[in-house]
């Protein structure tokens, strides 16, 4: 009904934020760009917020800018026209301008020193309300409630929660030496520094609560898994044995990791509580054994093994017990990640020479290779499973590249010095 | 297990010359309508380093076979050829006459495809380095071998001289690293 057939149209721009009214935490943001669009983007205007220009203003750039990066909307021209969630809508105007959806709203001082934002959604077709909501919000979080209010829409016409103000993490490096484990909302805005190091830092990966990254640091010259609360600034370490201590993974409840340590010779899979105690050896086989990623309903875990004389995936029991090989095709597949919803895989293959991003659909096992770059690394899936962020290189620099899982539309996020690399994208916030 | 917490106290002394915001104001997640959730603030943590010491000069004397340190391996390689023989022999001995010294060896690889990966690959060639310095008479606590995987490459450069250059171990003394 609000889908409409349209034709592909590239599409490409460059997202620069006008908020002054924000900090800038960390001098080098990253700047987004997306090109491609899904079969069928719905066309959706999003009329101006009603209320203080500056304020308004800034508010519907977030809203329409997230929206339009999904590639699943078509922005509608929606002109100098006045509304407000409180004014009725001219449906038939709209129709005429080829809107389905229509979205406007307002957003004016709460009485407690806030601000309240208000928005409303209208089928142009049906000529009803398709849902509406309120934020309380405040000047420097005024981007954080445009994120929500895209989030709604987003749910609304397309049936699963929108991505929008969930956050990322990754690592810049500078120069040979610096490097900072960096958070960032997911259109790579906000973006605050969580560690700064002079050695490599590697493998974060949010807790499940989206509260503590776990993550790889070269700080003592060789790797340690840390914890690490993002609010507070502790860190704990996790597993600093003899050997190299690396690749961590949370289960899904949060309160266990599995890590790679080589204390007992080889790289092994080992299970440890998320304080470091109770660490207990799944993987037997020599050789190397790492990358160990949990299915969603935490029974299994998918790793990386050269058991079988060249580097593929495994699957084996959470409590250990025999592992079934996962990747045939090629002679390099790596990095397994368990979509969200538990039913596709998406990984590294070789091919061709080059290092690509693939998915595999688990039931029927058939693989489906997402790009045509040579460098990608470090898959992670978006908490609705629509779109896979990697690592990848473009004329040599190191950049983060979002794919949707139909491989249609790509976005890139970049910073102007310095290699953007090991992205993890964090869980839903409640 | 060795733990470790760094106060929350130190990344405070950090803010202040760092550019990262101090309140809580400034985060991107909550809006409170949908529930309080936690603050989105993140507290910038700078990593420390270890501190070195003097080596004695038939460690660092060029003339010495002990000043030389690496090891190169072949691609897909983790045995350690025959040409390194009298340098891990050296090492070896060193290692067994003077039982104060610990070495580190880390172990390096060229950085095509999985970080992690080829985390595992260094770790192979460390452990080959550690089992001949074991086998030629150093003793098990004092060796540990490690890997940096392709995170540390010697040489930048993407063609077979520096990929050779960075299929590596470097077996370090304490103080060095």
């Amino acid at each position: 009904m609000l889908r409409r057939l349209l034709k592909l149209r590239g599409l490409s721009l460059i997202a620069c934020s006008a908020l002054v009214l924000l900090q800038t935490p960390v001098r080098a943001e990253l700047t987004i760009e997306f090109s491609g669009a899904g079969a069928n983007r719905i066309p959706l205007a999003v009329a101006d917020f009603g209320g203080e220009p500056g304020i308004s203003r800034a508010l519907t750039s977030v809203v329409r800018g997230d929206l339009e990066r999904s590639g699943l909307f078509r922005l509608i021209d929606t002109g100098s026209s006045a509304l407000t969630e409180t004014s009725s809508p001219a449906y038939g105007d709209w129709k005429n301008r080829g809107a389905d959806a229509l979205t406007a709203g307002s957003i004016s001082a709460s009485g407690d020193g806030r601000q309240e934002a208000r928005f409303r959604l209208y089928d142009i077709n049906k000529q009803t309300v398709l849902g509406g909501a309120a934020f309380v919000t405040s000047t420097p979080m005024l981007r954080a409630a445009g994120h929500r209010i895209a989030d709604a829409i987003y749910e609304k016409l397309i049936g699963e929660p929108g991505i929008f103000s969930t956050r990322i993490a990754y690592v810049v490096k500078n120069g040979t030496n610096r490097y900072e484990l960096h958070i960032a909302d997911a259109d790579g805005q906000n973006a605050q520094a969580a560690l700064k190091s002079k050695e490599p830092i590697i493998s974060p990966v949010w807790s499940p609560d989206g509260g503590r990254l776990a993550y790889v640091s070269f700080e003592n010259k060789k790797p340690v898994i840390y914890v690490h609360s993002l609010a507070s600034g502790q860190r704990i370490v996790v597993a600093n044995f003899k050997g190299s201590n690396s690749a961590p993974a949370w289960s899904p409840d949060g309160r266990r990791l599995a890590v790679v340590l080589s204390k007992e010779g080889g790289s092994q899979i080992f299970m440890v509580n998320a304080d470091g105690s109770g660490v207990q050896r799944l993987t037997t086989a020599n050789g190397i054994n790492t990358e160990p990623f949990f299915s969603p309903d935490g029974q299994s875990i998918y790793f990386t093994s050269d058991r079988g004389g060249s580097p593929q995936i495994y699957r084996s029991g959470v409590n250990g017990g025999d592992a079934q090989r996962v990747s045939f095709e090629g002679s390099y597949n790596v990095s397994p990640r368990i979509s969200p919803d538990g039913k596709s895989m998406a990984f590294i293959s070789r091919r061709e020479s080059g290092f690509r991003l693939a998915v595999m659909d688990l039931d029927s096992k058939q693989v489906q290779i997402l790009t045509d770059s040579n460098k990608d690394e470090s898959p992670t899936f978006a908490p609705n499973g629509r779109m896979i962020l990697i690592a990848t290189e473009i004329g040599g620099r190191g950049v983060l590249s979002a794919v949707s899982t139909d491989g249609r539309i790509k976005q890139r996020l970049s910073i102007s010095a310095g290699d953007v690399r090991e992205p993890a994208w964090g869980p839903f916030t409640k | 297990m060795k733990r470790l917490i760094i106060p929350a106290l130190f990344a405070l002394l950090l803010a202040a010359c760092s550019s990262t915001p101090d309140g809580p104001e400034q985060g991107g997640a909550p809006v409170e309508t949908r529930g309080g959730g936690a603050s989105s603030s993140v507290a910038t943590v700078t990593a420390g380093g270890i501190d070195s010491r003097k080596l004695p000069p038939e460690l660092t004397d060029p003339k010495n076979i002990l000043s030389k340190r690496s090891i190169y391996f072949d691609y897909d390689k983790y045995d350690v050829k025959p040409e390194y023989k009298d340098l891990v022999t050296a090492h070896a001995k060193f290692l067994a006459n003077n039982r104060q010294f610990k070495m580190l060896i880390q172990g390096n690889t060229d950085d095509r495809g999985s970080r992690e990966y080829n985390l595992a690959l260094g770790q192979k060639r460390a452990d080959a380095i550690k089992k001949m310095l074991n086998l030629l008479g150093a003793r098990e606590e004092q060796v540990e071998s490690v890997s940096l995987g392709e995170e540390k490459p010697k040489n930048e450069g993407q063609n077979e001289a520096a990929w050779a250059e960075n299929r590596r171990g470097d077996m370090l003394y304490n103080g060095e690293f």
